[in-house]
């Protein structure tokens, strides 16, 4: 059978041989994601490598799928990367780098890299995931980022508390919100600046933190160096990067990337009929649960006869609890075997031997949380395209 | 021999301790930027007027819908309302004109 492995592996030859004779690179790097007007450069940066090019000012970078099916960490090099302005603070001098923190506290504070750094460490796995990953597969389509499916990840992240500092600087009475800015700006004044905004009960619960390490390594500058905020099982919009600017406000934040972007429908599903417009909308939040199959790609050609599929799942912090597996378009379901847990927050793996006659086939996927949370069979919708977690179908050919 | 060794040993033990606290990309640099806005009517009005804030992909990876005037003059009206783009009023419908027929 085809392994995502073996893919991967022609992936990478392929773009060493892109690096030798440039004229060929053009042919080799592009990637054609499973939508219309879904092709795309491969495109290489610095501490990263080859991904697929959404847009490069700013730039925004999806992770090629076959890496989910390496392990249940994601590797820096390979993690995705999404901006929203274009002002990236590109030179950034980790010694004189500090972070703010102020609004309604005693004791305002101004802590340098050392100084966060010299506190007491904590650490996490938890996914990362863009509010429009698999946007490109709204039915009907949506603007925005017209991402595929590789626009999460999942790493161990090293930093402090956000409630460890809040406590230092002494949160005021009547505090309501804390809100999060980062180096980057916009390159026009008119554009309002990223800005998000945590209710003050979330930022103190302990997991929130801020980060400077990543899977053991400082964070890759495209990811937030040196210091990003990690809210686990939350969208990352909410994953400010390159944080210097922590602000208590004792209302609600209204700003446009918390008041008017990033909203999905107020309803019991978060959903709407495709096409239609909601009549009231609330921030984004957790992740709804998916489960992906990696160790297949839809349209793979199978030999008959025993195969092990493998996968990953995850959703917003109740943990996976089952993971089942069709091998028959959804008729009949079997339970996989789920890998080790490395948190509630983290990619959960899971792995199921089964035997493939041949013919045509509808391989598919589907999680349960530990909070009895599990996938629709159809895809919901919303005019942003965001929390797509339906059921997954990988079509393969067994001969 | 020995000598060799500590120095070795004293670069790495340097180079771990800087790895860990400063391994700063000061100066980051970003690949050449080449995508290119299509060929199609009043294109240098969208380059001068689209281009200040965001690359040319940005424009060319959105999904070909039904209604493509309706689609861009709402992309266009957002650019304009929400992000502040300065474009002057007789070239919001040249734009317009140019997504609809182009993308």
């Amino acid at each position: 059978m085809i392994d995502r492995r073996d893919l991967l592996k022609g992936a990478g030859l392929a773009a060493a041989a892109a690096t030798l004779n440039s004229t060929r690179a053009l042919a080799l790097d592009t990637v054609t994601l499973p939508f219309t007007n879904g092709e795309r450069p491969l495109v290489k940066y610095p501490q990263k490598r080859p991904m697929i090019g959404l847009t490069s000012r700013p730039p925004q970078l999806e992770t090629p799928f076959a890496i989910f099916n390496d392990g249940p960490l994601t590797p820096n090099n390979a993690f995705f990367v999404r901006y929203h302005l274009s002002d990236l603070p590109y030179n950034v001098d980790p010694d004189k780098f500090t972070l703010e923190v102020k609004g309604k506290v005693d004791k305002p504070l101004k802590l340098s890299l050392m100084d966060i750094r010299k506190m007491k460490a904590t650490e996490i796995v938890a996914v990362n995931q863009c509010s429009g990953n698999s946007r490109g597969f709204s039915d009907p389509r949506v603007a925005g980022g017209q991402l595929g499916n590789g626009a999460m990840g999942n790493a161990r992240w090293r930093g402090v508390p956000l409630k460890a500092v809040l406590e230092m600087a002494g949160v005021q009475t009547g505090a309501k919100q804390v809100t999060f800015n980062g180096m980057d700006g916009p390159v026009s004044d008119k554009t309002p600046d990223f800005v998000k905004a945590l209710d003050i009960e979330h930022a103190t619960d302990g997991e929130v933190m801020l980060a400077y390490g990543m899977n053991g390594e400082d964070l890759p500058f495209l990811n937030g160096f040196p210091l990003r905020l990690i809210v686990p099982g939350y969208y990352g919009t909410y994953w400010v990067k390159h944080l210097n600017e922590i602000t208590v406000i004792d209302n609600v934040y209204d700003g446009f990337w918390m008041k008017s972007a990033y909203r999905i429908p107020d309803t019991p599903c978060n959903c709407v009929d495709p096409g239609t417009a909601p009549k009231a909308t609330i921030p984004i939040n957790r992740f709804t649960i998916r489960s992906f199959i990696t160790s297949v790609a839809d349209g793979a050609k199978l030999k008959a006869g025993r195969a092990t599929l493998r996968g990953i799942a995850f959703d917003g912090g109740k943990g996976i609890k089952e993971v089942s597996v069709s091998i028959d378009g959804g008729k009949s379901w079997t339970q996989a075997k789920l890998g080790k847990d490395l948190g509630k927050y983290s990619f959960r793996e899971w792995k199921l031997p089964v035997k493939l006659a041949a013919g045509p086939v509808e391989l598919k996927v589907r999680a349960t949380s530990n909070g009895g949370e599990t996938q629709p069979d159809t895809p919901r919708w919303n005019p942003a395209g965001y929390l797509r977690n339906v059921v997954e179908t990988v079509r393969v050919t067994v001969a | 021999m020995t000598m060799k060794r500590t120095v070795l040993l004293t670069l790495a033990l340097a180079t771990g301790l800087l790895g860990s606290v400063t391994a700063a990309p000061i100066g980051y640099q970003t690949p050449d930027e080449v995508a290119a806005f299509k060929p199609g009517p009043n294109l240098d009005v969208v380059t001068n007027n689209c281009t200040a804030c965001h690359s040319a992909d940005y424009v060319n990876t959105q999904p070909p819908v039904k209604d493509r005037k309706a689609f861009w003059q709402a992309e266009v009206t957002k650019m304009i309302k929400v992000y502040g783009a300065p474009i002057d009023d007789a070239d919001v419908g040249k734009i317009v004109d140019y997504l609809a027929a182009t993308y």
